[in-house]
């Protein structure tokens, strides 16, 4: 009964957002009030019913109905709970149901708070994101159904794939999604932009703070995802390069340049024409993205043969999403036109150069990503192209960015004096020297690569201190020091957050690549290896028992110069559903080391493969992440795009007027 | 400006190619190793499937032998490591690495999916291409028989 009632609330679902749609765009079109005033609680409404649905998807898990088909291949009546639910997002069908769910959530969030938006541009905006979910409904309706019975149906069901129980992949997904689908309003505004011809400073700032908190999503969501190969795949690596990461890295690299070039089109009417586009291009990557990892293309081109209806209908959303929009923009964007002109050296020419940086990386990940899928899919023969390349683009391409972000913040609009900057950042440069000359000796070792990243860390975090500073000083002199730091916007405080979040990051990618050292040994009960100065005692695997695995595990104490430090359990675990043997490292965290360490093979009776890692400043990795997604968080939720509520219609007004 | 801009993308575009070319990785069978057709002092990777009863591990405990066939030709392999989770006799199997002097492929990563079923498709096709060179060879034989 209910995956019935799933099914007929995804049906109504889908009736809704084809109204939405109709009402929204061909409302706008005619100048129908009655129309476009429709949109909002239509929208509203197909949130309500895909939410049901979802639920309903969830209940079917929750209660272990092997009855239907999804369920009973992504989970087990011996599955824990919190697994059961994530569960619902672990396959292909489920997943696209997250991804709708996404969306209706986002378009239930623009209909809240668009209050002081003109009704025409809500019409188009909720119009766009009605066909966006309409295209997703009728996939899922016709190809990939979750709630399709299964008859006879299987006593029990096949168990979620134990890769994915585990805490950071319950929350990854929806993460990854919700940055995904909430480039859906960025795109919306652009189509809207270009459908109304008029894209003005408002239009911007419309469209920043809801494409900030996209942002946040997706670098939380990548962020989960490199945190749980890191410490479930077993091997230490925290980011491989793997089609399926760079699915999701594409979208983040052009997003970022997004937010980028909106500030300029909001402050000074720049870029317009450009960053339409770029909003286009970052979510025909997501699309991308979504479908590069569900569609089962990157495991086979050839899986795309097996099951024709998917892959088609795939490819005829992407061509008519893509292509659509960008037919629209070839014919809408020469009305747009370019905005203010600036002098080779100002913020506008240094934000230029960071979008020329963000497209060129994302250009160079996507030739890596689809030509070695294109070659295969033609027949030419197979090919991969691994982390060398991808490392050998990327230190030359983000070094340059990385100077750039100390600079750009200080530079003037319009135009920058050179000798001023150079005066004004003498301290934050003489800072970086300082630290790429000393700290790698304090590590034990200078070398050139990791001077220069110390380096590039170091100017960005000393650049943002002297812009707090230059804020501060500039903020009405002679009040206290808490009045003069609450009058610097929330936005300006977000923005270094965000910057300090990438000098983080950088400090230990950096100090990782260089420092970090492993050993796999052969070790019997009682046997000690040394590494990074800790040694490790292997004191046997004894066994134990999960709630649907049995596991090996490894008991190894740690200690330092002698005196004990943690004791560590790595297990070898065989989940009993699938009997699918899973490496489950243990790592002790600290803020300027883990120590990493996973069984690998038994090879007699007591002695086991062990693998040890020793991985310096890794988790500053994931703490550089965490901080940049707060500072847009942060920047995001700044006061002026909530309460210039009047200002910016009266521009509006005004743009109107003239076109 | 535009001149300037320009310049700079088409630098970072010849760039990322020359990386491109730099770094791509072939991919190879069994067969193709044994005929001689691999580059020589540059990484590739070779498919296949594991031979069975072939895994054998050297007296350091941690370096592994062992023969990866396309149905057609075996190649000895080398590794030094921990082997993936679903790595098997019989299995599906795609290692990374350099061909030596001796004939030896010395692989530094080894890669099986982690998904029972699975077969990295590289491993399969060299197993397809493979057998449909021995079934054309049949055929020859059967039909130069007639």
């Amino acid at each position: 009964m209910i995956p019935e009632l799933g099914q007929l609330a995804l049906a109504l679902a889908l009736c809704l957002a084809i109204a939405q749609t109709l009402l929204g765009i061909a409302g706008a079109a005619r100048g129908q009030a009655v129309w476009m005033a429709a949109t909002r609680p239509v929208a509203r409404g197909q949130f309500v019913f895909v939410a049901i649905a979802f639920l309903c998807l969830t209940a079917s898990f929750v209660n272990n109905d092997f009855t239907v088909a999804y369920v009973a291949s992504n989970s087990n009546s011996a599955l824990p709970l919190h697994y059961r639910i994530a569960g619902v997002w672990g396959g292909h069908e489920g997943s696209m149901l997250l991804w709708v769910l996404m969306l209706s959530v986002w378009t239930f969030g623009v209909t809240l708070f668009s209050r002081h938006l003109p009704l025409e541009m809500v019409a188009r905006v909720l119009g766009v994101m009605g066909l966006v979910s309409l295209g997703f409904l009728l996939f899922i309706l016709f190809t990939s159904n979750p709630f399709l019975r299964v008859f006879p149906s299987p006593a029990d069901g096949r168990d979620l794939n134990p890769l994915l129980q585990d805490p950071g992949m319950v929350m990854h997904p929806p993460m990854l999604y919700m940055g995904y689908v909430g480039f859906s309003i960025a795109f919306s505004f652009a189509v809207a932009a270009l459908l109304s011809g008029r894209l003005d400073a408002a239009w911007a700032r419309w469209s920043r703070p809801w494409t900030t908190a996209a942002w946040c999503f997706l670098t939380i969501g990548i962020a989960l995802g490199s945190g749980w190969a890191y410490y479930e795949l077993g091997w230490g690596g925290w980011w491989f390069w793997d089609p399926v990461e760079n699915a999701s890295f594409m979208p983040w690299l052009t997003g970022t340049a997004l937010i980028h070039s909106l500030a300029v089109t909001e402050k000074r009417g720049a870029f317009r024409s450009w960053t339409v586009l770029l909003a286009i291009v970052v979510f025909a990557l997501s699309l991308l993205g979504t479908f590069l990892v569900r569609s089962g293309v990157l495991t086979s081109v050839h899986a795309f043969a097996t099951d024709p209806t998917r892959g088609i209908f795939i490819l005829a959303l992407l061509a008519l999403v893509i292509g659509g929009s960008l037919l629209l923009y070839v014919w809408r964007a020469p009305k747009v036109g370019l905005g203010g002109g600036f002098e080779p050296l100002s913020r506008e020419s240094m934000l230029l150069a960071n979008n020329v940086i963000f497209a060129s990386a994302a250009g160079s990940v996507l030739l890596g990503t689809l030509y070695p899928l294109a070659l295969d899919a033609s027949g030419l023969g197979k090919i991969s192209v691994g982390p060398p390349y991808f490392e050998t683009v990327f230190v030359p391409l983000m070094a340059p960015a990385l100077f750039l972000m100390g600079v750009g913040p200080l530079a003037r609009w319009k135009k920058a004096s050179l000798p001023d900057l150079a005066s004004r950042l003498r301290w934050a440069a003489a800072a970086a020297v300082l630290a790429a000359l000393a700290l790698p000796f304090a590590m034990g070792r200078w070398g050139a690569l990791v001077a220069l990243g110390l380096l590039l860390a170091a100017w960005v975090a000393a650049s943002g201190f002297v812009q707090l500073y230059e804020k501060v000083r500039n903020a009405a002199s002679g009040a206290s020091a808490w009045t003069r730091l609450s009058s610097v916007p929330r936005a300006t405080y977000g923005m270094l957050l965000a910057h300090f979040g990438v000098a983080v990051f950088v400090v230990g990618v950096t100090l990782v690549k260089a420092y970090e050292s492993e050993k796999d040994v052969r070790m019997e009960p009682g046997d000690t290896v040394e590494v990074g100065g800790y040694t490790f005692r292997f004191d046997g695997v004894r066994d134990v028992t999960g709630p649907n695995y049995v596991a090996g595990r490894g008991h190894i104490a740690v200690t330092r110069n002698g005196s004990f430090v943690t004791t560590l359990y790595p297990e070898k675990r065989i989940y009993r559903v699938q009997n699918q043997p899973m490496t489950e490292a243990a790592i002790d965290t600290g803020l300027t080391r883990d120590l990493y360490v996973s069984l690998g093979d038994s090879v007699s009776n007591t002695a086991w493969v062990v693998r040890v890692h020793h991985k310096p400043f890794v988790d500053w990795i994931w703490g550089g992440c965490l901080l940049m997604a707060l500072g847009g968080a942060l920047a995001a939720s700044d006061r002026r795009y909530r309460l210039a509520a009047r200002r910016p219609r009266e521009q509006y007004a005004a743009a109107a007027e003239m076109t | 400006m535009i001149a300037v801009g320009l310049a700079a993308l088409s630098a970072a575009a010849a760039f990322v190619l020359a990386a491109f070319r730099e770094n791509l990785v072939f991919f190879f069978t069994p067969t193709q190793v044994e005929a001689k057709q691999v580059p020589q002092g540059r990484a590739f990777r070779i498919g296949g499937m594991v031979v069975p009863g072939s895994v054998k591990r050297r007296a350091d405990g941690v370096t592994v032998q062992l023969l990866v066939t396309d149905t057609a030709k075996d190649v000895p392999v080398v590794y030094r490591g921990i082997l993936p989770d679903l790595f098997k006799e019989g299995k599906g199997v795609v290692t990374q690495g350099k061909l030596g002097d001796d004939g030896v492929f010395y692989a530094s990563e080894v890669l099986a999916k982690h998904d029972e079923n699975y077969m990295p498709p590289a491993a399969a096709d060299a197993i397809k291409q493979a057998q449909s060179i021995n079934e054309k060879a049949t055929h020859t034989l059967v039909g130069g028989g007639k």
